[in-house]
């Protein structure tokens, strides 16, 4: 074990205890990067030398004794659609090459303000459309658990990151399960928050009404520390929510007698995949054995979920997405065309890769005249009504539990050349994201030797009991401290 | 045959918001290009808007002005097209749930006007196009973000006449709310109208243009006129109008097509996700409702029955919120409204020009103009002494007393004095003594015009009437 693959907690204590520095840490996680970037490709973007620089100050600031931040000396990769003054920020696309925002997103500055160390920018789907990090258009990140499959996707790159040591925790976006499902592939923990507690102001839209940035961690103890650090209300974002500041380890520590946990049966029926339903059922059990209550319940519109997320986010994306014509920012065709229109669409073919051009052409289709009335606005009345579904099974039960994922980690190419196969891959995490609830993802089990993911689903801004469920089920299980091989081999160096 | 015209119009006036509409840059006009803007009113990637509560609250106050409804619940919906001018590619705006529908403005005749909708959006960018051979265009996004309001009257109009006034009374009522310059030159009030023709007494309406850059009331009215014109000769020759929309050229006098209206444009209207929708509690509405200023007709009303200004006079001086502001104060100090009215429209309209006397301040103060108005009427100069004055006043911003000093304005009414000037030029005009007092009547008044030379205009003119007949009278023995 080396000192990049512990956790944030146990580092602030060694830190508190001045036991280990900063820096030791930062060298830790760049030797690790160094052995095994070139192998599982999890960032877009490195920058080291800040980051010694950063390591080095708060070095300085732990043995003068100085207050530190909750975050002092961690080192953080952050997913490439949040952005940083003075740093390319690309969403792994070729359209924002070269486009260097000159603002923070809120989510950054105040994890730099808790002194984390930036590493830099981890790889994605390009825009956050995927499940795979396949539609990358810089590189493919590969599962650490075995190389010839995807991390899952479109936070890839972070939940990589993080299982192979190469960051202490990183940070991603939810808008259908980008979190939930790459922490499921690698063996990460990974949290959505409800939507509104974390601030989206510089994070690079996807779909607007659904995305929601998170951490990706090696434990729930950490998540519920950058959770503390990531939430509040900003008022650059309207959608952000005001409201009394929690402390999300608070309840870390409740045992989970007279917790009623809810089974939804459509979430275990056709098209999850045995193995997975086996091992999440399991875990269950465990909790039961905690103390847990466990309740079957019905959400009868889970059916209806994910067309109608894949109609809203199309459609939100579409017009999101219709900034990037090349002549403000970013990369412009090659030749300035004298017919503006003309110069509009040879910028966006050449800049898009296939996934955001079916997604554009998709929502361009569903937002207009004939189709909104026929699509749109019912994919929103269903919203509607997995919302109240939600609310209403919340009435009965504490937490919600599924598997995250239907299947195991996919191989390479697996679903990449079937779009419909791939957003399948979103089938348990998308109804979440529609109904704005929060969701952690914890690695419950293996299965053919690569990570399970078992989702513990609460009410809007319940995180603390989920946070709750989820600690209590780690600290019985190992299966959040497994690492993949290469961490294994490199480990033994 | 006889057509009937039918005249909507659709104005757009920039509201007089310190900052944008989703960000806190300045909304001042005239900045070095692309100066005040930031990320959000660039539409940069990850940047989001928050809806500045001033504008919500001044469209509220011109819905409320205008007799309309105020939505509840209302939203704001992204208007979706490709244009440089529109960074985001597009238009935040409302769609269906305008903040205020169903008003009416009415017309000195009495007719009323409907106005359909008021709802809240933000104004593009502005671009300026190469005119030389190298041909490129360029962006200024200071305007980007500054918030608008759409004001989109029925098709209640039937005369350019009355097109002009409907804006005339509308630019008014958005100035006296404060909540718009109302520039037509700089485009804080922009105005298209919506014109149709169909045969005399039919119902259904004919095909419509739309004509567009109408900078100026003149335009709007010439325009419009042009319009007539062109589609009757077009109707009485039995052919169609094109739906299309249509710009005025100033320099040619005539509208010109710019676009058909055949194709129309879907912008694929759908509720910004970044924005939450607007809930309004009624007692905010009424709490604004409160607040409201008097409103120009009520004013124009009220100067009449209050001051006794004739018609002419309060439309005139109640044109403009800071010139009634002006006359109030000056009858305040000093209650003479018609002279205050006449040196005001006279006066204070030619020093200062019509244009600025609606929008810029006025630099004298109203209280030194009842102190004239009252040294005037106690006979210490003349009226015509009295316009000398006030023009001092008004370039020095100096007691109208002080200057009367400082230039011996005063007027002479020391009846010696006087006396020895009347006496001089009896005899220097003998003939014109002659004619008087031969039966001339008219050479009187050269005689006073000699003698008010003699006193550079300051002589007491009854005084000096009565010393000259007096005099003339004596000769007449």
């Amino acid at each position: 074990m080396e000192l990049c693959d512990l956790t944030i907690h146990e580092l602030r204590r060694l830190y508190a205890r001045k036991e280990v520095f900063p820096s030791e840490v930062l060298a830790s996680v760049i030797r690790r990067i160094h052995a095994v970037e070139k192998d599982y490709g999890a960032y877009l973007t490195l920058d080291l030398e800040g980051a010694v620089e950063q390591a080095q100050a708060a070095d300085v600031r732990i043995k003068a004794g100085k207050p530190l931040g909750v975050l002092e000396g961690i080192p953080v990769a952050i997913k490439g659609n949040l952005c940083q003054a003075g740093r390319e920020t690309t969403c792994a696309s070729r359209i924002l090459q070269g486009f260097v925002p000159p603002y923070t997103a809120t989510a950054v500055r105040k994890i730099l303000a808790q002194g984390a160390v930036i590493l830099g920018h981890a790889n994605m789907d390009e825009f956050a459309m995927g499940s795979s990090t396949e539609y990358s258009a810089v590189k493919k990140s590969k599962n650490p658990w075995d190389p010839l499959r995807t991390p899952g996707g479109s936070s890839g790159g972070s939940a990589v990151a993080v299982a192979v040591g190469e960051a202490i925790a990183a940070l991603g976006s939810d808008t259908g399960g980008s979190i939930r499902q790459p922490a499921a592939f690698c063996g990460v923990t990974g949290l959505k928050p409800t939507y509104g507690l974390v601030s989206r102001y510089g994070l690079i839209a996807l779909a607007s009404s659904l995305d929601q940035i998170g951490p990706l961690t090696k434990d729930a103890e950490d998540s519920a520390l950058l959770l503390n650090i990531l939430s509040g209300f900003d008022p650059m974002d309207s959608t952000s929510v005001s409201g009394k500041k929690v402390d999300y380890t608070r309840d870390l520590q409740q045992d989970l007698s007279g917790k009623r946990i809810g089974l939804p049966l459509e979430y275990f029926e056709a098209g999850i995949d045995a193995e997975v339903k086996c091992t999440v059922l399991e875990a269950v059990e465990l909790l039961k054995e905690l103390g847990a209550e466990v309740v079957e319940i019905s959400l009868k519109f889970t059916d209806y979920a994910l067309p109608a997320y894949c109609i809203i986010s199309s459609g939100e994306a579409s017009s999101n997405l219709a900034r990037y014509d090349g002549i403000r920012y970013g990369k412009a065709a090659a030749r300035i065309e004298d017919n503006l229109n003309a110069f509009y669409i040879r910028t966006r073919s050449e800049g898009f890769g296939p996934e955001v051009k079916r997604r554009i052409m998709l929502g361009t289709y569903l937002l207009s005249a004939g189709a909104y009335e026929a699509y749109y606005k019912k994919a929103q009345q269903v919203r509607s009504l997995i919302i109240q579904e939600f609310n209403e099974a919340f009435q009965q039960v504490d937490v919600i539990i599924t598997p995250t994922t239907p299947t195991i980690a996919f191989k390479f190419g697996e679903k990449s050349q079937d779009p419909l196969q791939m957003y399948w891959s979103e089938v348990c995490t998308a109804p979440v994201n529609m109904a704005g609830l929060p969701a952690i993802s914890i690695p419950c089990g293996f299965s053919r030797g690569l990570p399970v993911g078992m989702q513990i689903i609460g009410a809007h801004f319940t995180e603390t009991v989920i946070l709750n469920v989820a600690y209590q089920y780690q600290r019985v299980t190992d299966y959040h401290q497994a690492r993949p091989e290469p961490v294994r081999q490199e480990g033994t160096v | 045959m006889r057509f009937d015209t039918v005249i909507g119009l659709e104005v757009h006036a920039e509201l007089a918001t310190a900052t944008k509409i989703f960000c806190a840059c300045t909304t001042k006009f005239g900045g070095v290009a692309n100066t005040q803007t930031c990320p959000v009113c660039l539409g940069l990637p990850g940047a989001l808007p928050v809806l500045n509560k001033r504008a919500v609250e001044y469209c509220i106050r011109a819905g409320l002005a205008l007799r309309c409804e105020i939505a509840k619940f209302s939203k704001m919906d992204r208007k979706n097209f490709f244009y440089p001018d529109m960074p985001k590619a597009y238009q935040i705006s409302q769609y269906d749930l305008p903040l205020c529908r169903d008003g009416f403005l009415t017309l000195d005749s009495g007719k009323k006007i409907r106005i359909n909708r008021i709802h809240l959006e933000e104004d593009a960018g502005k671009l300026t196009h190469s005119t030389g051979t190298e041909r490129y265009s360029l962006v200024d996004y200071n305007r980007a973000g500054v918030p608008l309001i759409e004001i989109v009257s029925g098709p209640d109009l039937s005369t350019p006449a009355e097109a002009v006034e409907y804006l005339e009374k509308l630019r008014r009522i958005l100035e006296y709310l404060e909540i718009s310059d109302c520039k037509m030159a700089e485009g804080s009030l922009r105005c298209d109208a919506n014109i149709s023709l169909k045969p005399a007494g039919q119902e259904e309406l004919g095909t419509k243009t739309e004509l567009k850059n109408l900078n100026s009331f003149k335009a709007l009215s010439r325009a419009l006129t042009y319009e007539i014109k062109r589609q009757s000769e077009l109707l009485a020759a039995g052919q169609a109008v094109r739906p299309e929309t249509r710009k005025w050229d100033e320099v040619k006098q005539k509208t010109l097509s710019m676009r058909g209206k055949e194709e129309t444009q879907d912008y694929r209207y759908f509720p910004d996700p970044d924005l939450p929708p607007i809930e309004l509690d009624p007692a905010y509405i009424a709490e604004i409702a409160v607040s409201l200023p008097e409103l120009p007709d009520e004013k124009k009303q009220r100067f009449m029955a209050d001051y006794g200004l004739p018609e002419y006079d309060a439309d005139l001086i109640t044109g403009a919120k800071r010139l009634a502001e002006f006359f109030e104060a000056v009858n305040a100090r000093y209650f003479n409204p018609k002279a205050a009215s006449n040196f005001i429209m006279g006066e204070l309209l030619r020093l200062m020009g019509e244009e600025q006397l609606k929008s810029a301040e006025i630099p004298m103060n109203p209280a030194s103009l009842g102190d004239l108005l009252k040294l005037i009427d106690e006979g210490e100069i003349s009226v015509s002494v009295g316009k000398k004055v006030f023009a001092r006043m008004f370039q020095t911003g100096a007691a109208p007393e002080e200057i009367i000093k400082a230039e011996g304005f005063k007027q002479i009414s020391d009846e010696s004095q006087l006396l020895a000037i009347v006496n001089k030029v009896i005899k220097a005009h003998p003939q014109s003594v002659q004619d008087y007092l031969g039966g001339k009547e008219k050479a009187a008044g050269f005689l006073v015009g000699q003698i008010m030379r003699e006193t550079k205009g300051q002589a007491n003119p009854q005084l000096l009437k009565d010393l000259l007949y007096r005099e003339l009278d004596k000769l007449k023995d």
